[in-house]
């Protein structure tokens, strides 16, 4: 993938404007990159609105997708996670934890080398399926599990 | 002032793994406060990684990442020396930007 | 900490507990899970964020007296020098005439050297859940601790001075009051012991020992700070229902002279990562 998702999503005329501003200094690369939140996508308060956001209403499930993660969250407040895609030309990865309040957690596009390989650590409110959606050749691929979120001892 | 952001990025084979720590509040805007006023959203939006001038990695992200987040991503094609470039910019226009090399 | 939220840190640890017998028994073993992820959590660990401010306050010059501390502190290994310093603190200081852990060694440089109130620092010496910063104590303890990353513990047991506060806070560990009339040794002081999902070290051991002062400072996850041994040595008071000590109190100091004199010879991973 060559162009980047403020190319693809603002479409000719926006980008145009937007590059003369860059070009001028008035805006820094990574501020209109903000502008390009997918509001829509982010604040869905259920899987299907946030699906839907990205585009992924038609994904399939993948044995090639890996998503690591613990079966049991040693704390809700940072549970790991890894995403490896092995489809070819993976363009894009996304997260999600199905029982938080806004389930979308990231999407990261891929671009100049970049393996379909990443790993966050995520808020879970309690014990939820974990999602990612990778996105390759214009389709869309997943694959889910389970953690458990625990409460913990009391010290550490 | 946004905090300075820590960031690796090591040669490994063919494959370049940069890991980065970003110092941020993230708060998910559900939160309240010891008063029981609701501590409003304050959190990271886009991030970017590029490497050698190149835009490698460009994400989007919400309030369920973890505080002080941390992400790993990998590349091929890059050499030691390369520059690595990462920023951010959250829901409320503060941004930060940093650098380091390809050991 | 306030008294509201301990007192629902309280009771939500009642509550738990008897939840998490029944899901200890279902997963075949939690512990085993943790520690696959737990050196990834540490590989990357956002204690790393707090040191760098540390390293800036340890080298700006700062206070009434605007001197930096790694041109006035001496933590035992010469002047500024942070390597191998935490691992060989507590140790007795000449200057100050008293046995100091690391974070009262730098709390008297702070006082003394760069003219800071000590009322000022004691007023908010620990970070709070979810506060944005943690103090600057804070992060100086952070810092200096990661001078001995990979480094051995060697507490000068053969002090005197040392040797005497190891005994007093083998004591202190060893007192029976409060509500509950408990010690630290009612659930550190011997082996086989857990809260909820947690393993409790029996402090006594070598091996106990290293885990109750390994990976302090540690960055938290609950609330995501960065707190200290102090914190830790006060909040252990707290739960046992005792009053808690003063900020940078000989007690503590005491504790971990044992503690970390128990600990001789295990290796100091660094700033940690806790749950």
């Amino acid at each position: 993938m060559n162009t980047t998702r403020r190319t693809v999503l603002k479409g000719a005329t926006a980008s145009g404007v937007l590059a003369g501003l860059i070009a001028a200094g008035a805006l820094r690369p990574t501020l209109v990159l903000a502008a390009d939140w997918n509001k829509a996508a982010f604040e869905a308060k259920d899987t299907a609105g946030a699906l839907k956001g990205i585009g992924a209403t038609a994904a399939s499930e993948s044995k090639d997708l890996m998503l690591k993660v613990p079966d049991i969250a040693e704390n809700g407040a940072v549970v790991p996670v890894d995403v490896v895609s092995n489809i070819p030309n993976t363009s894009s990865i996304s997260i999600l934890v199905e029982k938080n309040p806004q389930p979308l957690c990231a999407q990261f596009d891929f671009a100049n080398g970049a393996v379909a390989d990443v790993s966050a650590r995520l808020k879970m409110g309690q014990t939820s399926l974990v999602k990612a959606v990778a996105k390759a050749d214009g389709k869309f691929y997943t694959a889910q599990k389970e953690v458990k979120v625990t409460v913990g001892g009391c010290g550490g | 002032m946004a905090d300075p952001m820590k960031i690796r990025a090591q040669l490994k084979g063919d494959v370049t793994e940069i890991r980065v720590l970003m110092g941020h509040a993230m708060e998910t805007g559900q939160r309240k406060d010891a008063a029981g006023a609701t501590v409003p959203a304050h959190f990271i939006q886009s991030m970017t990684v590029d490497v050698g001038g190149k835009r490698v990695v460009d994400g989007q992200i919400g309030t369920s990442v973890s505080r002080n987040p941390v992400f790993g991503f990998k590349m091929k094609g890059a050499k030691v020396g390369d520059k690595v470039v990462v920023s951010w910019v959250d829901n409320k226009g503060d941004k930060r930007s940093d650098e380091a090399v390809v050991a | 900490m306030n008294i509201a939220s301990s007192g629902l840190r309280l009771l939500s640890c009642t509550a738990a507990l008897a939840l998490s017998l029944s899901a200890a028994a279902q997963a075949k073993d939690p512990n085993a899970e943790f520690e696959k992820f737990r050196a990834e959590m540490e590989e990357s660990n956002p204690a790393e964020l707090f040191e760098i401010k540390g390293e800036e306050l340890w080298k700006a010059r700062r206070g009434p007296k605007n001197v930096s501390l790694a041109e006035s502190c001496d933590l035992g290994q010469g002047m500024g020098k942070v390597e191998a310093a935490y691992v060989k603190m507590p140790r007795y200081f000449a200057d100050a005439d008293a046995v100091m852990d690391a974070e009262r060694r730098i709390v008297w440089c702070m006082v003394e050297k760069q003219g800071f109130k000590f009322d000022d620092i004691a007023k908010k010496p620990f970070q709070g859940g979810n506060d944005n910063n943690a103090p600057e104590i804070t992060n100086l303890v952070t810092y200096v601790a990661s001078g001995s990353r990979n480094m051995k513990f060697d507490i000068p047991l053969g002090d005197p001075k040392v040797r005497d506060a190891f005994e007093t806070g083998k004591a202190t560990a060893a007192y029976r009051a409060g509500p509950y009339d408990f010690s630290c040794n009612t659930c550190h002081g011997v082996d086989g012991k857990r809260i909820r999902m947690q393993n409790l070290p029996n402090l006594a051991t070598p091996e106990g020992a290293i885990k109750g002062v390994q990976g302090w400072p540690g960055y938290r996850m609950t609330g995501g700070v960065m707190l200290t041994s102090q914190w830790r040595m006060n909040d252990c008071f707290r739960q046992q229902r005792f009053p808690e000590p003063k900020y940078a109190s000989q007690a503590v100091t005491n504790l971990l002279t044992y503690m970390s004199g128990n600990s001789n010879g295990q290796i100091y991973k660094g700033p940690g990562i806790k749950r």
